[in-house]
């Protein structure tokens, strides 16, 4: 290993003993359980593997847009510094279409997860799980993709279906697994 | 200094190149490339410069103030010259406001392959954290037998690889989406593009350690900024030539590409090559996360969307000259660009002067490295009249970049022209670009 002696003027390279061989790995890594994990092991799937406990309803997730995500999304979720979430025209309007929620989308859990993993964009993170559901149930139920009543929860939130889940093609099949 | 027609001989080393030699190979003043091996650096010191003025008036040499006294004290970390300031990066969010921001390459101002650390373009989500390396982790887990967390030391000792590669921005070029040209700059249209030598550990020599479970098909990866960008690979680029990136240009990654650690998958859309890497999760179905679901999937004509288009095509474009570097009279002029391909080496280019009508094969600069800038150049005398310039890449896996007919008839053009020019109307645009050329030397962005 090289360690670098920051408090000498001259970088100082010691070389300490090694007692791997590169054939047969240096084995640096060190053990990793999952409950090390817990803050890291954030990725939803679109099967809903990864969903944490908890629930909410549009009703619940009302006010906690208005605090937190109105400021760039606009008070009705029409779009403001940051990106529109409701609404939006037709993807045959222009490939420039703007992609919103309601008319691009594919999965449901993809806004679960990118909520609870990077909004507010200021302090990712801070919302409760429970927060996150209601914030996505609202913003599903803006978009007439759910009823106001229903409950987004681990076992609701993967069955909502998308009005653009079947509009993608990869590019390459050839190099899909 | 400007060279015209039968003016001079030039004397090199193995040979003599005469001006009246040089054979024209394609219409509007396209040039054998065959001359620069003729005629070697004698040639390519008669060429015009972009930004040269009248010189044929001579003057009397005088010892300049800066010979005559000692110099500036040697840095500890050195800085281009005063004189070259605006050699900078363009920025899309100079504010900070919440929003990405981007800085853009200035392909115009620079020459060769590689792009100075300083100058690589940049797309931050959410600012560049600043990560203290020994905090730092990189976490290898999901569906393997052993899951590791690995230090940077502990990194800094496996078997590393160097090797030169582009990164691309999936948005790159998006400006030639615009159903008619938008007047701007290189830089501005293809600014999100850059080369360099990356040095670091590859994926497979981790993922040797950490074992793999027979269902592991795709790794997602994941940044430690906090935004958390997520992207889905496929195990088969980890297993191939998937780089854990630590040094760029030979120093440690800058903060802004990474620090101190990042994914590098050569050839591959550049969201996808995750800085600041501090978690890889084998799992047997891609994530579809908010970037590969939602924003890197350009939508076709036909209301359907691409995803995973992972591949950065051939490309090609022209960076001298090109808009802000216009011609300073007819003359003599080396015509050069930057040709890539995800695909790997850069096989052929070739470079117009009509528009496209008619075509003159450019000298590749070796080496021709897979995945990496390759530089050609065409010399070219220009006449003073109207000209469209344009270049046409070919890759060793034969493909060839499409006429932007040919690209737009299969991916469409933007509704409506942009009114702000950085917007990124749709993305993976491999066309060509046509410089048009104008009688009084100005360059701009044309349509040919």
């Amino acid at each position: 290993m090289f360690t670098l002696n920051r408090k000498r003027a001259v970088p100082l390279m010691a070389i300490l003993a090694s007692g791997a061989t590169l054939a047969q790995g240096p084995n640096l890594g060190e053990p990793v359980s999952p409950e090390d994990l817990v803050a890291w092991d954030i990725t939803i799937m679109p099967d809903g593997s990864g969903l944490p406990p908890g629930s909410g309803t549009a009703a619940q997730g009302e006010p906690i847009f208005a605090e937190k995500c109105a400021w760039c999304h606009g008070a009705n979720g029409e779009g403001g510094t940051s990106a529109r979430l409701v609404g939006g025209e037709p993807l045959t309007n222009g490939i420039d279409t703007a992609k919103t929620i309601a008319n691009f989308w594919p999965y449901a859990t993809t806004l679960f997860d990118l909520t609870r993993r990077a909004m507010p964009w200021q302090q990712p993170r801070t919302l409760t799980d429970d927060e996150v559901y209601a914030l996505t149930a609202y913003l599903l139920a803006l978009n007439d993709i759910i009823d106001e009543g229903d409950v987004m929860n681990a076992s609701t939130l993967p069955e909502v279906q998308m009005p653009n889940r079947d509009g993608f093609i990869p590019r390459f099949p050839e190099r899909m697994p | 200094m400007v060279m015209r027609r039968g003016e001079g001989v030039m004397q090199t080393k193995d040979t003599v190149l005469n001006w009246d030699d040089l054979q024209p190979v394609a219409e509007n003043g396209l040039l054998d490339r065959r001359a620069f091996f003729k005629g070697g650096a004698a040639f390519a010191a008669a060429m015009t410069g972009y930004t040269l003025g009248d010189s044929t008036a001579a003057q009397q040499l005088v010892d300049a103030p800066w010979s005559r006294g000692a110099g500036n004290l040697v840095t500890a970390y050195g800085t281009p010259s005063r004189y070259e300031a605006e050699v900078s990066r363009a920025l899309s969010n100079p504010e900070g406001l919440p929003r990405t921001q981007h800085g853009r390459t200035p392909h115009h101002l620079l020459n060769g392959t590689f792009t100075p650390n300083g100058l690589h373009f940049v797309i931050s989500h959410s600012g560049n954290p600043d990560i203290d390396p020994d905090q730092h982790r990189l976490v290898i887990h999901g569906l393997v037998q052993r899951p590791l967390s690995f230090t940077l030391d502990a990194l800094m000792r496996y078997p590393m690889v160097s090797r030169m590669t582009f990164l691309e921005c999936g948005g790159n070029s998006a400006p030639l989406f615009s159903p008619e040209p938008i007047d701007t700059t290189a830089q501005l249209i293809h600014g999100l593009v850059s080369c360099a030598e990356w040095t670091g550990v590859m994926l497979s020599t981790l993922l040797e350690e950490t074992g793999l479970d027979p269902g592991a098909k795709w790794f997602v990866a994941e940044g430690s900024d906090s935004m958390a960008p997520h992207r889905s690979v496929p195990i088969a680029k980890a297993l191939d030539d998937t780089m854990i990136a630590l040094y760029q240009n030979g120093e440690r990654l800058r903060p802004d590409n990474g620090y101190p650690m990042r994914l590098l998958l050569p050839g591959w859309e550049g969201n996808m090559n995750v800085k600041w890497l501090r978690r890889i999760e084998l799992t047997d179905s891609p994530a579809m996360g908010y970037y590969e679901a939602r924003t890197y999937a350009p939508i076709l004509p036909d209301g359907k969307a691409y995803r995973f288009y992972f591949l950065q095509e051939v490309k090609s474009f022209i960076t001298h000259p090109s808009p802000s570097l216009n011609l300073s009279g007819a003359g003599l002029y080396e015509i050069s660009g930057v040709a890539y391909s995800g695909n790997g080496r850069v096989s052929k280019v070739m470079v117009s002067a009509d528009g496209g009508q008619t075509w003159a094969k450019a000298a590749l600069q070796e080496p021709v490295q897979p995945k990496a800038f390759t530089r050609f150049r065409v010399p070219w005398r220009w006449d003073g009249g109207p000209a469209v310039l344009q270049s046409r890449a070919w890759d060793e896996a034969g493909n060839v970049q499409p006429t932007r007919a040919e690209l737009i008839a299969r991916r469409g053009q933007a509704s409506r022209v942009p009114t702000n020019p950085l917007r990124v109307l749709s993305q993976h645009y491999n066309g060509p670009t046509s410089w048009g050329i104008e009688s009084n030397g100005e360059v701009r962005n044309v349509y040919a």
